[in-house]
């Protein structure tokens, strides 16, 4: 007891050293192996050696550019897609669906409760060539005689939009949920329309869920590539893909780990360009 | 889908998530169960054996249950084994920091190169030839494999053919790669097998080229023509055992495939058919061999065990592969003659002069398999 007090500066300290600890151990060590490991060459047969292979980087960009770009390409694509779903959804629960908003947010969050895998697997029963949603859509020729939708690049979209969709969905629902009605009230005396008071004043006040749900979804949708390797060609395969097989089945630990870094400072970079555009205070609230 | 893949993918989705590039040997943790306890000298009482889907037996009683009922020995049967590629990468990291990865048996292919790294890296365990007394009933042709002449540390499991399968109901017989790649009623709605030497060999041979006799020309236009089949979205996908299930249900048309497992599904789809291209097929042999930490007593009693004629033959009866044990034709001559008439199962002449080997040593070729890495999209 009296330790602490004599020690008060030392208690914040204390508090942190879990966290530090956890974010030390599972984070900067691994980290710090990965880009000790991006640096080596060799090959699987002979063994790889540190010796500031910085040529590893290189080969990654001009080998796997394609990759990096359809990456965020389908991030991108993704995330619009995600919050123009979410939005009026969350909107709709936010504002009008009375005691039911409980439920319609489990409803949300029900299919994470099934694996991610099982999820993306599902999908290939649902946009399966011989299914039902295929058969519509050829017989209102939507699609060709021939016509598919698995193996392309909108089933990768697709399945990425639906699996993050939920990240999106719930921050957005949080900032919505926190607007005081009155705020509405007030816009309409001042003669704003629905519309108006919609663009000055809801739109304004969820700008930071906007902000955290397209992060929490862009983030892991730009790695992901669980949905191109079963929803698509290799024509759709993304970076995640790439390091996946360098990683596991080529066994290129120094090319799987430059390319990892890559893409790690590639986000990065996004984050704080995407930062200074929206400002610093929305990314907290 | 197979549930078995599931976790399969899961490990490799949690594998390449990143934080594991440090730690390998958290995928030893991830295989979950009590951990091998090394090359102990006695017979325990489970066999963990990990092998490739529609491979084994599935009716009652099967042969595991029998095995079970003759020796006390528990199977547990893991179908986790979708390519070669994969399954070498998920235990190399364990198996290189010599800890166990709570298997007493895998299978891996003579057509590709992971079987021969697992052997020089030494990351096996010797076969109790004493508890095998039925290695006698080895064909003779499988009795000296240049990887190990001497049978110590592996047995065949089955051999097949590849070659091409198609579904009667989205098309008519598809009989050579040209076709295969070309035809314009099957963009999309094929898949080429991820395995070097399946896929390759065949190309080779429907190039005019012997694929036992590799050169970097030879190589060269053969993935050069699956790589064009890729850009113009001919192929829809490379596959290890994962085209079975969308060419059943009819999402594919036509596949590069292994014999037997079109045999199999023939039972759910009597529109599957299956057939060497006109220019020729490959054949290869699945190698039972007991990793690191694998109970050698229980596998090699195993092993003995599926090596009696008897249970060759109920199992050659289910899967419809080439099996490496003598005297399994006339059991089946008896039980399932049609079987034993069959040159897929028991290759005749004129099948063995279209099957063909692949050039072991481009299978050890790093360049090779790194450019044949990227036809597969990374």
């Amino acid at each position: 007891m009296s330790f602490f007090h004599r020690h008060r500066w030392a208690t914040p300290y204390l508090l942190l050293l879990p966290g530090i600890l956890w974010l030390a151990l599972f984070f900067l060590a691994p980290l710090g192996f990965l880009g000790y490991q991006s640096l080596e060459s060799g090959s699987y047969a002979t063994g790889y050696e540190f010796d500031w292979a910085f040529s590893n980087y290189w080969e990654a960009i001009s080998d796997y550019h394609t990759q990096f770009v359809r990456s965020f390409v389908y991030a991108g694509l993704a995330t619009i897609a995600a919050l123009l779903i979410s939005y009026p959804l969350v909107y709709w629960i936010a504002f009008r669906a009375g005691r039911w908003k409980n439920v319609f947010l489990v409803l949300i969050v029900a299919p994470l409760f099934v694996t991610y895998l099982v999820r993306t697997l599902a999908w290939l029963n649902i946009l399966a060539d011989q299914g039902p949603v295929v058969g519509f859509l050829r017989d209102i020729h939507v699609l060709g005689p021939d016509g598919r939708l698995l193996a392309t690049t909108f089933a990768v979209v697709a399945g990425i939009t639906y699996n993050f969709l939920p990240f999106m969905a719930l921050p957005l629902y949080v900032s919505l949920e926190q607007i005081d009605p009155r705020l509405l009230e007030a816009a309409k005396d001042l003669y704003a329309s629905s519309f108006q008071a919609f663009l000055r004043v809801t739109l304004p006040l969820s700008a930071p869920g906007i902000v955290a749900g397209t992060l929490l979804t862009f983030i892991p949708a730009a790695g992901d590539f669980i949905n191109a390797q079963l929803l698509g060609t290799p024509r759709q395969y993304m970076v995640g893909n790439v390091i996946q097989s360098k990683f596991l089945e080529l066994i290129d630990y120094p090319a799987a780990a430059s390319l990892s870094f890559l893409l790690m400072a590639l986000i990065l970079l996004g984050l704080l360009v995407y930062a200074r555009a929206v400002g610093t205070e929305r990314l907290t609230g | 889908m197979n549930p078995r893949l599931t976790r399969n993918e899961l490990l490799r989705r949690g594998a390449a998530g990143g934080a594991l590039l440090a730690f390998p040997s958290l995928l030893a943790a991830c295989g979950g169960g009590s951990g091998g306890s090394g090359d102990g000298g006695e017979v325990k009482d489970v066999l963990n054996f990990s092998n490739w889907t529609l491979y084994i037996d599935t009716d009652k009683p099967t042969t595991r249950q029998t095995f079970t009922e003759k020796t006390g020995i528990k199977v547990n049967y893991f179908e986790d084994i979708n390519s070669n590629a994969e399954y070498f990468g998920k235990i190399q990291g364990p198996l290189s920091q010599g800890q166990s990865i709570d298997r007493d048996i895998i299978v891996l292919t003579d057509n590709e190169r992971y079987l021969g790294l697992t052997l020089d890296k030494g990351w096996v365990e010797e076969l109790d030839k004493d508890l095998i007394p039925n290695i006698e009933n080895l064909i003779d042709a499988q009795k000296s494999p240049p990887f190990d002449p001497d049978r110590k540390y592996t047995l065949p499991w089955q051999s097949g053919m590849t070659g091409i399968a198609w579904n009667e109901d989205l098309t008519g017989p598809v009989t050579s790669i040209t076709q295969l790649f070309e035809d314009p009623k099957l963009k999309g709605k094929i898949t080429v097998l991820n395995g070097m030497a399946d896929a390759n060999g065949l190309v080779m041979l429907d190039n005019g080229d012997d694929p036992a006799v590799v050169t970097d020309e030879t190589w060269k236009s053969s993935i050069d023509r699956v790589q064009a089949a890729v850009d113009s979205g001919q192929i829809r996908r490379f596959t290890g055992n994962d085209y079975a299930q969308p060419l059943a249900k009819g999402d594919l048309a036509a596949a590069i495939a292994w014999s037997g497992d079109i045999y199999q599904l023939q039972s759910s789809n009597n529109k599957l058919r299956w057939a060497l291209p006109e220019k020729g097929g490959m054949i290869w042999t699945d190698n039972m061999l007991i990793p690191t930490g694998g109970s050698s007593p229980t596998a090699s009693t195993y092993m003995n065990y599926v090596y009696d004629p008897e249970v060759a033959a109920r199992i050659a009866a289910y899967v419809a592969y080439v099996p490496p044990v003598k005297g399994v034709k006339e059991i089946l001559a008896k039980t399932a003659p049609e079987l034993a008439k069959d040159p897929l199962v028991f290759p005749d002449d004129e099948v063995l002069s279209l099957t063909h080997q692949f050039d072991p040593a481009a299978l050890n070729n790093e360049t090779y398999n790194e450019e044949w890495q990227k036809v597969l999209g990374a």
